[in-house]
């Protein structure tokens, strides 16, 4: 008792503290994963719940991480995801990047006003927005005739079309993609670029450079760690994301997220569906592992830099 | 102090109401380079800058001096184009720089924050505006190397300006903004950020690199001392406005106005009023010092003008017993601080008003060196051409 007593006077609040956030991953997060890696390489049975191990079957079945390869449903999946969450993640840091960088030019005013306006959507039901753009993009939409009268306009005769097939596609992913993730990308790189000293660019601009290669020199190369924490953000939700191509999307080239669920809901083929995660969450931890070395060399940079 | 390096033909009239009423020759001003013609500057309702005439000779280096909120800033700032004047014009090496932007200016600047690209290493960064001139590659490496020699950073050529100190980052700065050879080099604060030891150091290194380069420099400042140390002539700004302009013994000696003489150095003045004019002198009356006492003349005197008189604290003798002087008047110590090399006094004069007195200490004080003790009664005397007249 004593013993313990006196552990926890000297460094009992420190280990507590630390050790929370700890105890919450493996608990959350850790423990979870094995067990859908343990899933992955059961056998699928009619029993409840729908897989077993040993019995009949091998008591290890990585039958799944086989059929990965050769069942081509999954490959396409995955170059579908991968493709689509690529595409938005460009667009986003394309739209998002000139936005964040008029975020930290405008008076301080109409920064509260402009920040509030990117995190406003948040507010309303993530689903009531995906289903309004279902309106706008459906066919008889007033959105839909607009575009394709202006789409009449500048095309020739030949290409005329009643309206734009805008629905149950890649094309409506990407953009309710884009809607969506925005914010995410526009956050960090407002962080980012917010830090930057205003003189370097006066710095640049007196040592001969035009606006352009201000940007090009000074800006750009500096707010490289906030596109990356944006393109993560973007990128890594983008590429499992289950509710948008569900509701907006091509069915015939479903995205990963959606071949999870209905490996689990409809085909009840629970190994299979752990499978196609653990293979989600590897080729995603790569670009963070990336990202945290690049993260950790630049943070290493910084202290060495403490002393002279 | 370098002195200009042309022979020196007489000040232009540039700034007629700011020039002092000085007895010293014009100060030494080669040919003019800069040319600042009733440049205002407006933001809102504030004027930073108001109606400022200045002309600059090549090779100089020219201080632009003032508290915070003067308007120096503002002015530096309009000469290397980040902003507009509101009215006015300026000329560098005779072309009117309205409208071009701080890219196609042959002006440079350092910034007070240094403002070095903290991802380019030390060479990179002296390189930087190499890079819009028209040079091979093999030019290039020698201008920086010439410049890294300059500055003596060749040893650190590789590091990341963050693994430098704060003094090695000013001469970064300065490298790089020397590199492409501007005709002018803007400085702002340049001393600021530094260390009192380092602070010394570095002033008489700009001087040197200013004296090899004969690039003409202008330089902000708050700090009267750096002015007066590194410049060849001041310019004395106050809420936007030019209040004197000439070399720092100008400045000193000969203040145009109230503002001047106190805002350069300590300096004790009094209400007085001339009584009468002989030539070279003016005789005026002093109330708190009881007395009519003899101080050379400005321009423009007339007998019964009121004016001030001020003097400065090292320009008085102080002694025990009266001393045959033409200017005399007697008071008591009420304080004095004991510096080792000086002492400085605060006398009580006969209308009750303190005077500050500056006495060195040539001897030590337990051998006659310290002349007055607390209490004392002592006379303070001053020679009629240390008196400073002002009319403002």
């Amino acid at each position: 008792m004593t013993a313990l007593a006196q552990w926890f006077h000297r460094r009992g609040w420190r280990d507590l503290i630390i050790g929370i956030p700890y105890a919450w991953l493996i608990l959350f997060f850790l423990l979870p994963f094995l067990i859908v890696v343990a899933m992955s390489l059961a056998t699928r049975t009619p029993t409840a719940p729908p897989f077993g191990y040993g019995g009949d079957n091998p008591l290890i079945n990585p039958a799944g991480y086989a059929r990965l390869f050769t069942d081509s449903l999954y490959l396409r999946a995955f170059l579908t995801s991968l493709i689509n969450a690529g595409v938005a993640t460009v667009l986003c840091l394309l739209l998002g990047y000139p936005m964040a960088l008029a975020l930290t030019r405008v008076s301080k005013s109409w920064r509260t006003i402009l920040l509030m306006l990117v995190i406003l959507p948040f507010w309303t039901s993530f689903l009531l927005r995906v289903y309004a753009w279902m309106g706008l993009m459906g066919r008889n939409s007033w959105f839909n005739g607009l575009l394709t009268d202006l789409w009449n306009l500048i095309t020739p005769q030949a290409w005329a079309l009643q309206s734009i097939p805008m629905m149950n596609t890649n094309f409506a992913v990407v953009l309710v993609m884009v809607y969506t993730y925005l914010p995410f990308m526009i956050l960090p790189l407002y962080a980012n670029l917010e830090r930057l000293d205003p003189a370097l660019d006066e710095a640049a601009m007196d040592l001969g450079s035009r606006p352009f290669q201000v940007f090009r020199d000074v800006t750009l190369p500096q707010s490289i760690p906030g596109i990356i924490a944006g393109g993560l953000l973007v990128f890594i939700p983008a590429a499992g994301e289950l509710v948008i191509p569900s509701l907006v999307g091509d069915a015939a080239a479903p995205m990963i997220g959606r071949i999870i669920s209905d490996e689990f809901a409809q085909a009840r083929d629970w190994p299979m569906a752990s499978t196609v995660a653990v293979a989600l969450l590897v080729l995603m931890v790569g670009p963070t592992m990336i990202y945290s070395r690049f993260q950790a060399r630049a943070e290493g940079a910084e202290t060495d830099g403490a002393k002279p | 102090m370098p002195a200009a390096p042309h022979p020196a033909p007489p000040a232009p009239a540039s700034a007629p109401s700011a020039q002092a009423p000085s007895a010293l020759a014009p100060s030494a001003m080669a040919r003019p380079f800069i040319r600042i013609e009733g440049v205002s500057k407006r933001f809102g309702s504030f004027q930073a800058v108001r109606d400022v005439d200045l002309t600059i000779g090549e090779g100089e280096i020219f201080a632009l001096l003032g508290g915070s909120g003067c308007g120096k800033t503002t002015l530096l700032r309009m000469l290397a184009g980040f902003e507009d004047p509101s009215a006015g014009r300026i000329f560098i090496d005779g072309q009117d720089m309205t409208g071009v932007p701080p890219w196609e200016r042959p002006v440079h600047m350092m910034f007070q924050s240094y403002a070095i690209f903290p991802h380019m290493s030390v060479e990179r960064n002296i390189a930087y505006g190499l890079k819009h001139e028209r040079m091979s590659a093999a030019q290039r490496a020698d201008r920086v190397r010439e410049m890294l020699d300059l500055v003596q950073l060749a040893p650190f050529a590789q590091r990341k300006p963050h693994q430098i100190s704060g003094g090695q980052r000013q001469r970064v700065a300065l490298a790089r903004a020397l590199a492409r050879q501007p005709k002018l080099l803007l400085l702002d604060e340049p001393l600021a950020a530094l260390d009192k030891k380092l602070r010394e150091q570095t002033q008489f290194e700009l001087m040197s690199i200013q004296s090899r380069t004969g690039v003409t420099f202008i330089v902000v400042t708050h700090d009267q001392e750096e002015a007066m140390t590194l410049a060849d002539r001041i310019a004395v700004m106050d809420r936007g406005q030019v209040r004197q302009v000439g070399s720092p013994t100008e400045i000193y000696e000969y203040p145009n106005s109230r503002f001047v003489a106190g805002f350069i150095g300590a300096i004790s003045t009094f209400a007085a009023r001339v009584v009468r004019l002989t030539g070279e002198i003016a005789e005026v009356d002093i109330p708190a010092m009881d007395g009519t006492f003899a101080a050379r003349s400005v321009p423009g005197l007339v007998e019964g003008q009121s004016v001030t008189l001020a003097l400065r604290p090292e320009k008085i003798s102080i002694a025990k017993t009266c001393p045959a002087a033409v200017n005399v008047v007697e008071g008591q110590v009420k304080d004095l601080a004991y510096f080792g090399k000086d002492s400085l006094y605060r006398v009580t004069l006969p209308g009750g008003d303190l005077i500050s007195v500056h006495a060195v200490n040539a001897r030590r004080a337990d051998e006659g060196g310290r002349p007055a003790d607390w209490d004392d009664r002592v006379w303070l005397s001053f020679e009629p051409g240390s008196a400073i007249l002002l009319t403002d």
